[in-house]
């Protein structure tokens, strides 16, 4: 029986010849990942345990992005925890405010992660490197401090769903489209414990930043990871950044899938996701209309620069509706030192929005944007759970950055095509 | 072997109900508590009484990795959460603190809010002993047993690590 490309990822971590789907393995991490709200957790079991020594200082990144900067004094005392561990320890990858980015963005433009590596993260948004040809996952603060302590983890290996992409993508659909309407198709815990394995003519088609939100919300769907093949399109991406040898997996012709999914790229129109579940996905024509009273484009989801190039294009020359706050943050310091370059910036700020410095912030309803009760928000995030972004009576509508801002400028959710 | 009352809550129990983002900024386990299910079951932290047991249906603990979210379940008093599936984050992280969750679809859907419940860890059976129905749920398999039974993944790797099991 052949393997999936998660599957022989975790073999090789593993020191296996081969693994199959269900068993128990202990793996070898490339990287261990927290941020300010997990890595204190894990700091805290990790000094109780009375662990003395990292596996390896090298091998870890503390982001600091979530509360940052800091909102408050209980968040500062998060960050100054997180800080003191990094120092105590060396720690190479410690962004603070300043050099931080939202850490999905942060750790490819970086070169920290790459093909072929186990990475794990203190964040359940660290499924984003399978984009790049890595197993990636989430984890809890206490698999972080094992992590650290011993430069391992257990895992079950997963069975798969494979996505198989054809076409190509029409004008103002992107990666968000594509991965919204997947969960609309399998629902939040459609790949429940499972890898979601994407492949087909149409990988071709999508950008590395498509690419990077399609993966992110693998976790949306329930999926353990979510994982793309290895192709020009990612080693041009890695040119430059990524300076270490790197191994390629790819699936064999025989590996066994639960479930097969297709999707047309051509077929597909912008899409959002209506409160409370990311799979309850409409079509803009479905949807368009329903007022809201706030925008945010940005997020580890998408905050890239394809993302604001797409937001300033429909922005540029327009203004944000009366009643409407519009909240723009770049996902990383080069991310927003590029949209100064090319003018993105002067292009949102005459439209009236809100830049902000690289955060998590209103994603998880921490700051920089929280919703008052009655509210809705359209978002370029990845959840819309109740409360998530305030209130427990407030709402949040899933779209694309395209969507986001010509929503921004009709006050109501709005296709770019109607601008 | 613990016995409680039973709260009920449905599908896709996400981990911004469980603990919403707002309170993450203060970790203790005491803090958390004070909030726990706050969203979705405003009453829950006055009603809840030690040994009390929560049942979901699919998908429990669904979202962010926030090991906040079966820390503030235990701290409440808390004794087990029954679900017809978990998420695999919220799966992992109550195994890694030493938080006992039990896998059984059959269970999730026949008992009821308000049920008195009994669940024998050592067997995985579960009686509602208001209706008297019993329910076996899936047992661990013996790697996961023995996290449990170290309390949790860290003092059982530090022990393994202490005996050089670990390099």
């Amino acid at each position: 029986m052949g393997m999936t490309m998660t599957q022989k990822i975790l073999a090789a971590h593993a020191g296996l010849e081969s693994v199959r789907a269900g068993e128990l393995i202990e793996a070898k991490l490339d990287l261990v990942l927290g941020n300010d709200v997990t890595t204190p957790v894990a700091v805290d079991v990790f000094d109780k345990a009375g662990f003395e020594r990292v596996f390896d200082r090298e091998k870890i990144a503390i982001v600091l992005d979530h509360y940052t900067p800091c909102k408050d004094i209980k968040s500062a005392e998060l960050c100054a925890t997180s800080r003191a561990f990094a120092k105590r320890f060396g720690i190479t990858h410690f962004y603070d405010v300043g050099t931080v980015g939202i850490e999905h963005a942060l750790l490819p433009e970086q070169g920290i992660v790459g093909p072929g590596e186990l990475i794990v993260g203190a964040d359940s948004h660290t499924c984003t490197y399978g984009a790049l040809g890595a197993f990636s996952t989430g984890i809890g603060s206490t698999d972080m401090a094992a992590g650290m302590a011993s430069g391992e983890n257990w895992f079950k290996v997963p069975s798969a769903i494979q996505v198989v992409l054809k076409g190509k993508l029409q004008p103002y659909v992107s990666g968000k489209d594509v991965v919204l309407h997947l969960i609309g198709l399998i629902g939040v815990d459609g790949a429940l414990y499972k890898s979601i394995e994407f492949t087909g003519p149409g990988v071709a088609e999508l950008s590395m930043d498509d690419r990077f939100t399609i993966a992110n919300m693998a976790i949306e769907a329930g999926g353990k990871n979510g994982i793309f093949p290895v192709d020009d399109i990612t080693r041009a991406y890695l040119e430059g950044r990524f300076k270490r040898p790197y191994q390629v997996y790819e699936a064999d012709p025989d590996a066994e899938y639960e479930r097969v999914v297709e999707i047309d790229l051509s077929a597909l129109r912008p899409t959002v996701s209506l409160p409370h579940l990311p799979s309850n996905t409409k079509t803009i024509d479905e949807a368009k209309g329903l007022p809201i009273q706030q925008a945010v484009i940005g997020s580890c989801t998408n905050g890239r620069i394809s993302d604001l190039r797409a937001a300033a294009a429909i922005l540029k020359g327009r203004k944000v509706a009366e009643g409407v706050r519009c909240i723009v943050i770049p996902a990383t310091q080069e991310i927003y030192l590029q949209c100064v370059r090319e003018g993105l910036a002067e292009i949102f700020i005459a439209a009236g929005c809100a830049v902000s410095t690289p955060t998590c912030g209103p994603c998880l309803g921490g700051h920089m944007g929280c919703l008052a009760e009655g509210e809705r928000a359209v978002a370029t995030t990845n959840r819309n759970f109740v409360g998530r972004m305030g209130h427990a009576k407030s709402e949040v509508v899933l779209a694309s950055p395209a969507v986001a801002a010509a929503s921004a400028v009709k006050g109501c959710l709005a296709s770019p095509e109607d601008l | 072997m613990v016995t409680g009352k039973v709260y009920k809550y449905g599908d896709n129990v996400d981990t911004d109900v469980i603990i919403p983002a707002r309170y993450l900024n203060a970790p203790s386990p005491e803090e958390l508590a004070k909030h726990c299910m706050e969203d979705i079951d405003p009453a829950f932290t006055a009603k809840v009484q030690p040994g009390d047991i929560i049942v979901g249906g699919a998908n429990f603990g669904c979202g962010s990795s926030r090991e906040h979210a079966p820390i503030a379940i235990r701290a409440c008093g808390v004794s087990c959460v029954i679900a017809a599936s978990f998420a695999r984050i919220f799966y992992r992280n109550s195994i890694n603190i030493g938080f006992p969750i039990l896998e059984c679809p059959e269970a999730a859907q026949a008992i009821q809010n308000g049920d008195e419940v009994s669940v024998d860890f050592a067997t995985g059976v579960i009686r509602d002993d208001t209706t008297g129905q019993t329910f076996q749920a899936a047992a661990f398999p013996p790697f996961i047993q023995r996290i449990i039974e170290n309390n949790g993944l860290l003092p059982y790797l530090k022990a393994r690590m202490d005996a050089g099991e670990v390099e």
